[in-house]
């Protein structure tokens, strides 16, 4: 009984890992890309940012999970499940500006306009739609969207802490901006490919 | 009118291309760009729903309560992604089972949202659709280009097609089928288009 325990705790632990580090949402799988590239230059807002999706993150791929497995699953409505899960993502997004704004006023002015950007950001159905392809139990998902959205706040809390340094150099006027974001992007990718063949799950 | 929309079309394509210009729908164009042939299929697929939703949504727009148009819009377009979804599973299941979610995530490509909000909401019918068209061929222009460039670096193919005496000189650059090769080449084309851009800007006045 205490094997299957650990055995299964240890599960978690690379579940959440390789989807922080080897899986990672951003520099692996190329999603959140726009509001990288559009936010990512202060670390303040990127960590605000970062914050928020994590949280959106594991709420919405448990409940994607539950809606998928015990709704459309057993009623055999899978082809629906792309505007299941954008709905369910904009009324999760939704209820958590509603719940934030009641509880903590600073907080909800510090992240008020990251909260609308949340819904769009294709993170988020991206982890849920590739949790559909693995064949995880609703705590192994958890800790899926956990370490998904971990890897993203990750990735964008150290390209903002690069950009405030490159922006106050001069740069080729057409590579300003995007271009050399998404060179910083690439090298940090290169990076994390290191990571690649470290986790066997 | 046929000037005119021959004008849109053009400044869709290229003064406002949504990838280089505008920096949206980049999730995409780095993931599938590794093979020509999921890059064509992704790049139909954006151009569908970009033009037919666009359409719908100017069509629409008279009777949409302004408070819940953005809902309103991302419907339409999931119902379009369900059925381009639908449709290339049918044609090309092996292609799907790789490009698949991507497939899914054109709901939240920003250049859609983007054409429907900004152009389809306050504009006829006719010219949405061509703005929404001409946004899919600027975005699928870019992708096409990068994708020229991965596949034969990293796989020594084109649509799957070796290079011509491919084992005497080609050597596999195995960087530019992982994401890194991906956003480097995106970094040049970004680089290079808006350089360009810049001098006919100078030039030739507009």
């Amino acid at each position: 009984m205490e094997q299957v325990t650990s055995s299964f705790v240890l599960s978690i632990l690379l579940i959440f890992a390789s989807a922080a580090f080897t899986d990672n949402i951003l520099l692996a799988r190329f999603l959140g890309m726009c509001s990288v590239i559009g936010v990512s230059n202060r670390v303040n807002t990127s960590l605000g940012l970062g914050a928020a999706v994590i949280f959106v993150t594991v709420v919405t791929t448990a409940m994607n999970f539950a809606v998928y497995h015990y709704l459309l699953v057993p009623l055999g409505l899978e082809y629906l499940r792309l505007i299941t899960f954008i709905v369910m993502i904009a009324a999760v997004t939704q209820l958590i500006e509603m719940i934030i704004e009641r509880l903590s006023e600073g907080l909800y002015y510090s992240l008020g306009i990251f909260l609308p950007l949340i819904t769009v950001n294709c993170a988020i159905l991206g982890l849920s739609l590739f949790m559909l392809n693995k064949p995880y139990g609703f705590i192994q998902t958890l800790a899926f969207g956990a370490g998904g959205g971990f890897g993203w706040f990750l990735a964008i809390v150290l390209i903002s802490g690069i950009r405030e340094k490159i922006d106050e150099k001069r740069l080729p006027p057409g590579l300003a901006g995007p271009g050399i974001t998404l060179i910083i992007i690439g090298i940090m990718a290169l990076a994390f490919v290191g990571f690649s063949g470290m986790i066997k799950i | 009118m046929s000037n005119g929309t021959a004008k849109l079309f053009l400044k869709d394509v290229w003064n406002d291309n949504p990838v280089f210009r505008q920096v949206l729908g980049i999730c995409s164009a780095l993931a599938v760009t590794n093979l020509l042939s999921n890059t064509l299929f992704m790049c139909a697929g954006v151009t569908a729903v970009t033009a037919l939703s666009s359409l719908t949504v100017s069509l629409l727009r008279n009777v949409t309560p302004k408070r819940i148009r953005m809902i309103v819009q991302v419907l339409i377009i999931a119902s379009y992604v369900m059925m381009v979804d639908i449709v290339i599973r049918a044609m090309a299941p092996d292609i799907h089972r790789f490009i698949g979610p991507y497939v899914g995530l054109i709901i939240t490509n920003c250049i859609i949202m983007g054409r429907a909000e900004g152009f389809a909401s306050q504009n006829r019918p006719v010219p949405s659709l061509v703005d929404g068209f001409a946004s899919g061929i600027g975005y699928s222009m870019i992708l096409i280009t990068i994708a020229l460039v991965r596949e034969p670096m990293g796989f020594g193919t084109i649509l799957g097609v070796p290079l011509p005496a491919r084992e005497q000189w080609w050597h596999q650059w195995t960087i530019m089928v992982m994401p890194p090769g991906a956003f480097f080449t995106l970094a040049l084309v970004t680089w290079f288009a808006r350089n360009r851009l810049e001098q006919t800007m100078k030039t030739g006045g507009k």
